[in-house]
């Protein structure tokens, strides 16, 4: 499938790959005058750095879709959960600094809240916020998909049911009695840690923090597809009645990589709350779930590397689009969404493929992803 | 003075023409040149008096009349329309000039009858036109300004129109006053509308509950509690609560016990009431979720398609409808304009129909057998639609009237009203399934689609062409979700996210009933709208909406094949 490439030093390739790319990123902010042509501003350090945790989203997703081969269009869910997490853990140490000079968040204040509800409670210690981003999408992940998996739901049952889930969590998020901000979310950090966010030197040191998780990330997916335990996964993929009969508990696996997938997608949601200052319900309903979706699908399913490039990618695109020709942006989404489906199932990674076999002159055919 | 005359001469021959094309209101016309004779035309001419008592005298002896004629005369005196003209001669009459108008270098009114609100006509056969400076407005004291509200409204009593006689007695009888009694008893007199008879009787009830008379007061809370007079409760409980000295306004014992007595029979009404209300809003949202998701039990169900763009195709039936309303309204008679809603129907399912042929042939037919890569397209798709009518339509929403013949409701009793859009809804749905079941179950092309559902390749074998088929099919399930997009103009917004609102809720209606099976689909929707009508008063519409969800996604563990699950021992179902 992947070529067949295991063994370290191909894993070692693409780590130094990944590595070298955030390193030189900072290099260019930090080491170059500000007139010169290779220098990186700090806004879009800040830019690469929200791309770079989308790429661990989108690892945890390629995992989940392309190796296993379950669609789930409700990983904004896990996503929104590490980054509340996160943002309960920033909005309660502004402390007393806040518009209306309480101990409360600003939009307690204003909701007529008169005491810390107790979910929030643990947050206000940073060691138990990071737990908590990796425990309770891991939890919800589990007990969801303990149920599902154990009756047997699958394809695009599966993604159905999960994507009411987006829906559910979504209103649920937006109420103002769940004291999670309502529509507006959780916004106007301070600080982390005691660095103030507003610093340039806070800001780099959180997209280095997020460089060496994506690379830990990579590392860890290639680990667990490399293993007998991906080759199982893989198995489930192509012919999940196969792998019953052969005596292996295909839901057990699928369990497995759906909670790792929803812990990737925590970690992402909290490196990208205090890069990008603000989470709102309307970044982890069913749209954004199903647009990231379409980052693997682009970049290319199955192949891990192909997965963070594609989340950079598309989203740098969108940037790019959405400041330049706003109107263009939902077509060229859409656009996008159509042509990989038809014309490259396997997403740019077999684009660029195809271009190395037409100039190195040995044609193969791909193996085309059936579900 | 020749001026003079010739607005003499124009009166002349304004009477003549008036009495010979307008009979009725020759009366009015034909005493422009007699001096006043009857009792109502001096009253209005006392109003522009220069002495108060006068003025007051008329004002409330034009409010007693009941006369219907005589609501524009007020109308125009609360707008401060109406205006006293001088003739040359010195003989005034009381005309109503609503909107100023310039005519050469001149400003004035094309002014119309104080009495009856009819158009004057000058000598030349076109609307009389008094210039500004003839006419000299009659205002009125800030007493009498602020009675004449409820004046109006007593003479509104009056009016042609049953619902201005409905609102108009409510409003009197929350009033309180008793001189309107008389006027209420009159107007019960010759009513004929039923509605109209409650609103009087409990108007003339609520007065009487002050009346003097203990008997009387007695037989009038009787009365409001016998017809379950809904909106009378708070002056009911009003007349036997105690204030802070423990003396409350009714102090006959027999009455206070009627009065309470009839409350509560009104409260057990309302009960009642709210219960059919309750029923009847499930049906409601049943039927809309099942006329939504009934197209996509075709291409999901039938087809194993997962059309995310489902939605989207209801946004195109949505806009086709404001399309043809608009059509109407730039070159139809307004007299049909109405029509344009049951044509809309048929023209939504076609454009809807022939963009899903047109998807079908162009992508869904190379992604057979790949749900997900389906699911991945049809969603692309959706998403360029809507940007698609957002750039042509703009991105707020557009304003589909629903038609007048769908305004208002069934009553069928106090308190019980069933609008007809949702009537219409319910009607338009059930037909709906009824004909897919026809076309599906009963015809030739319905025994081709299941054919081709079972075994594809046998059919093929069978000299059905599949492709033809399949192209079909989904068409029929675009077509579908187009004509439930032009019913849910009937009650909601039309905007390009329409689609995305109902999206997640069919697709969980289709997969709850159990994939290929109408019935399930049918009983899902009931289910799930009913359940949904039953929890919010408790939990409110979000956390139903909620509660709803997760119960679906729970019941979805139990029975993941749905509540009709397909037979078949693929391992793969």
């Amino acid at each position: 499938m992947c070529k067949n490439k295991t063994g370290i030093g191909d894993t070692l390739k693409w780590v130094i790959f990944l590595s070298a790319f955030w390193i030189i990123l900072l290099l260019m902010n930090t080491v170059p005058p500000k007139d010169s042509f290779f220098h990186l501003t700090d806004f879009n350090l800040n830019t690469a750095g929200k791309y770079m945790a989308y790429a661990i989203l989108a690892l945890g997703i390629d995992l989940l879709w392309g190796y296993t081969g379950i669609l789930s269009l409700g990983q904004g869910i896990f996503f929104g959960l590490g980054a509340y997490c996160m943002g309960m853990y920033l909005m309660l140490s502004i402390g007393g600094e806040g518009a209306y000079q309480s101990d409360l968040p600003d939009f307690m204040v204003w909701n007529q809240v008169q005491e810390l509800p107790f979910f929030w409670k643990p947050f206000e210690s940073f060691a138990f916020s990071m737990l908590g981003i990796v425990l309770v999408p891991a939890l919800c992940a589990f007990v969801f998909g303990f149920l599902t998996f154990r009756s047997r739901i699958k394809g695009v049952y599966f993604s159905i049911i999960t994507q009411a889930l987006a829906l559910t969590v979504w209103l649920l998020f937006n109420q103002n009695s769940m004291n999670l901000g309502g529509t507006n979310g959780l916004t106007d950090f301070k600080s982390i840690l005691n660095f103030p966010l507003s610093d340039i030197s806070t800001q780099r040191m959180l997209f280095v923090v997020t460089g060496i998780c994506l690379v830990l990330a990579f590392i860890l997916c290639r680990y667990i597809t490399q293993s007998r335990l991906g080759k199982v996964l893989i198995a489930i993929r192509d012919n999940e009645g196969r792998i019953r009969f052969s005596g292996y508990s295909a839901s057990q696996y699928k369990l497995f990589v759906f909670v790792i997938s929803a812990v990737l997608a925590g970690i992402a949601g909290a490196l990208y709350v205090p890069q990008v200052g603000i989470i709102t319900p309307g970044q982890i309903g069913v749209l954004p779930s199903i647009e990231m979706i379409v980052w693997v699908a682009v970049g290319g399913r199955g192949t891990l590397i192909g997965a963070i490039l594609g989340a950079i990618g598309v989203n740098w695109a969108r940037s790019f689009l959405t400041s330049n020709y706003p109107d263009l942006w939902l077509y060229f989404l859409g656009a996008l969404f159509v042509g990989v489906v038809l014309y490259f199932p396997k997403g740019m990674w077999e684009v660029s493929g195809r271009i190395k076999n037409l100039f190195s002159r040995r044609a193969k055919k791909q193996p085309v992803i059936v579900n | 003075m020749i001026q003079a005359s010739r607005v003499g001469l124009h009166l002349v021959l304004s009477a003549l023409f008036a009495a010979l094309f307008f009979p009725n209101q020759v009366r009015a016309q034909a005493f422009a040149q007699m001096p006043l004779a009857t009792p109502l035309d001096q009253l209005i001419l006392m109003l522009a008096d220069e002495d108060r008592d006068v003025v007051e005298k008329a004002f409330f002896d034009l409010g007693k009349s009941g006369d219907e004629n005589l609501l524009p005369t007020l109308e125009a005196l609360r707008e401060g329309s109406l205006y006293l003209w001088t003739k040359p001669k010195g003989e005034r009459r009381v005309v109503i000039g609503r909107e100023l108008i310039v005519r050469g270098a001149v400003e004035g009114y094309e002014v119309l009858e104080a009495y009856g609100a009819a158009p004057m006509i000058g000598p030349d056969g076109a609307p009389l036109f008094l210039p500004e400076a003839a006419l000299e407005s009659i205002r009125l004291s800030r007493r009498l300004r602020i009675k004449i509200g409820p004046l109006l409204d007593r003479l509104r009593l009056f009016s042609p129109e049953a619902e201005v006689r409905e609102s108009a007695a409510t409003k009197v009888g929350l009033s309180g006053d008793p001189d309107a009694l008389p006027l209420l008893s009159k107007a019960l007199a010759k009513e004929k509308d039923r509605w109209v008879r409650f609103a009087l009787t409990e108007a003339i009830g609520l007065i009487r509950l002050s009346d003097e008379d203990p008997a009387v007061r007695k037989a009038a809370a009787e009365t409001l509690g016998k017809i379950h007079a809904m909106d009378s409760v708070p002056t009911l409980e009003a007349r036997i609560e105690a204030d802070d000295t423990g003396v409350s306004p009714e102090t006959d014992v027999a009455v206070k016990a009627a009065v309470s007595e009839a409350i509560q029979k009104i409260k057990a009404w309302e009960v009642w009431t709210r219960t059919v209300e309750t029923i009847f809003s499930g049906i409601s949202l049943s039927s809309i979720l099942l006329l939504v998701a009934l197209g996509l039990a075709i291409t999901f169900g039938l087809m194993g398609v997962i059309n995310m763009a489902h939605g989207e195709l209801m946004m195109l039936g949505a806009y086709t409808t404001y399309m043809i309303q608009e059509f109407f309204v730039a070159y139809l008679p307004s007299d049909i304009r109405d029509v344009y809603f049951i044509l809309a129907i048929p023209f939504a399912f076609a454009v809807a129909a022939l963009f899903g042929y047109l998807l079908e042939k162009s992508i869904i037919k190379r992604l057979y057998g790949r749900p997900l890569e389906t699911l991945l397209a049809t969603w692309g798709i959706s998403l360029i639609l809507q940007q698609g009518v957002r750039q042509i339509f703009g991105a707020a929403n557009v304003d589909v009237a629903s038609p007048a013949w769908l305004s208002g409701g069934v009553r069928l009793a106090a308190g019980i009203q069933l609008p007809y859009n949702r009537i219409f809804i319910i009607f338009l749905s059930l037909s709906a399934v009824f004909s897919v079941y026809m076309l599906v179950l009963r015809s030739s092309i319905g025994l081709k689609i299941r054919a081709v559902t079972q075994n594809r390749r046998m059919s093929a074998c069978m000299g059905i062409t599949t492709e033809r088929v399949d192209a079909l099919t989904f068409a029929l399930g675009a077509g579908l979700a187009g004509m439930a997009g032009a019913g849910l103009t009937l009650i909601g917004n039309v905007g390009p996210d329409l689609g995305q609102n109902y999206i997640v809720d069919s697709f969980l209606v289709v997969v709850t009933g159990g994939v290929g099976k109408l019935a399930g689909t049918v009983g899902a929707a009931f289910g799930i709208g009913g359940l949904n009508k039953l929890m919010e008063p408790g939990f409110g519409a979000i956390y139903a909406k909620v509660f709803i969800l997760l119960i679906v996604i729970l019941f979805l563990q139990k029975r993941p094949s749905g509540l009709f699950p397909a037979k078949g021992r693929s391992i793969d179902l």
